[in-house]
Formats: C-alpha cells, structure tokens, sequence
C-alpha cells in the first residue's frame, strides 16, 4: 500500500508499473486520475490552490484504504494526492487498486474516490476573473459515497 | 480542560485565525461550537445551525454530541473538496 500527500506531479503509468513489478499474482489493475479543470460552476479558472489538513489527511486516506481492503480482496493500494497550487490539466489525484481480477479492482477503485471526496481533508480554492473562491461540496458527492453504505 | 483548536480553508480566512488554545469548561463539540458562536460577527454566522462545518476530534471527523478529551486536537473546517 502506498499513500503520499505531495506537491509534485505523479507518473501514472511508472505507479501502475511499480505495483506489478517482480509479481505474477496480479491479475487487474484499475485506475483512476483526476484532473484540473478551466471551467467550473460557469466561470473560467485559471488555476486553484489546495489545503490539507497534514496529519489528519494520511489518517484519513488510510482508514479509507483499509476499508477498502476490508469489503474486497485486493493485492495493492495506491493512492496519490496533491498539494498546492495546480494549473488546469494538471493532475491531482490518482488511485490504482491491483487484485487478481478485475471487478474487485474497478469497485474498489470507485469506492476510494467517493470516499476520499466526502471524507479526507482537502480543499480547493478556485482563481476566477470574478476573484477567488472556495470550492462549495456537492450534495451529489455525499450521494456518491453514500452508495457504499452498508444496509 | 485545555484544547489546541484549529480551522482550516473558508473558515480559517474568515475567522482570521488558523489556530488557537483555550481553556473550555464544557463537554462536548457542541458545547465548544456554542462558546464560538458567542464571539459573535463572522463566528455567529459561520457556526449558526443549519451551516454546513465539520469537527474532527485529534484527527477524525465527529459528530457534534462527542465528548472532548483533555488536550484534544479540535479541528472545525467546511465539508471538503479534494480529489
């Protein structure tokens, strides 16, 4: 398993490499990247800054990760998060899930991210040319994670 | 009881502070909240009923009726946004 919280740019294709390396029990690897975007809510961003809370953020993509390794047998985590300042098409976030085949990979990969969107301390602060502005959460990202509830 | 309180993103910009030490003599998160609102200004409104804040108690997020431990980490931040 592996969780970074980090300014620098990450290399989805040399993580997703790392995982498999020297093993040949891996069956699927699923993979998601997040991207910033120029537009938002109607207005052009120009770029956005991202604050954590350090100390609560790796605790909390942790817990998330565990939970995930709890409901589906999966053979490594990576989770990849950034800080900072970021530029539209920069990447911000990616997850790579590997396990032997694939539908515990795609699942477990989507239950990260609704998860890391609802629970881990991150926030984004956008530059438009009306000013700056605080990212307001989604009432349909607390429905996206509120999918994986157990009845 | 002595607790290290912090805010983070809208909230810290607002209240114009990122962290704090207080003496509390209450219980529970909400008793804290309630000790905040009575500053008044941007503390009133940010903190009133019905806004959208988390509490995290020493790193994970609470709901509001949770008892405080003495030299908790509290931390009092908008619902997030990452990923």
């Amino acid at each position: 398993m592996k969780i970074r919280v980090q300014p620098e740019a990450f290399d989805l294709g040399a993580e997703v490499g790392a995982m498999s390396k020297g093993r040949t029990d891996i069956g699927a690897i699923a993979s998601f990247v997040g991207l910033a975007r120029d537009l938002n809510d109607g207005s052009g961003v120009a770029a956005m800054t991202l604050e954590h809370y350090p100390g609560m953020t790796e605790k909390a993509l942790a817990a998330l990760v565990g939970e995930a390794c709890a409901r589906w047998t999966l053979l490594d985590v990576t989770v990849i998060h950034r800080v900072g300042r970021l530029l539209p098409g920069d990447p911000i976030v990616m997850v790579a899930v590997a396990s032997e085949h694939r539908g515990e990979a795609f699942a477990a990969c989507e239950f990260i991210m609704d998860y890391l969107k609802t629970q881990a301390p991150f926030w984004k602060k956008e530059e438009t040319p009306e000013g700056e502005r605080w990212v307001e959460a989604r009432a349909s990202d607390d429905a996206a994670a509120a999918r994986w509830a157990k009845p | 009881m002595k607790l290290r309180v912090l805010y983070f993103a809208r909230l810290r910009e607002r209240f114009g502070v990122a962290e704090e030490t207080l003496d509390f003599g209450g219980t529970t998160a909400a008793d804290l909240v309630a000790l905040l609102q009575t500053r008044g200004g941007v503390w009133a409104e940010e903190l009133a009923v019905g806004r959208a804040f988390r509490v995290a108690i020493n790193q994970d997020i609470v709901a509001l009726d949770a008892a405080l431990p003495d030299h908790a980490e509290i931390a009092i931040f908008p619902p997030v946004t990452g990923g």
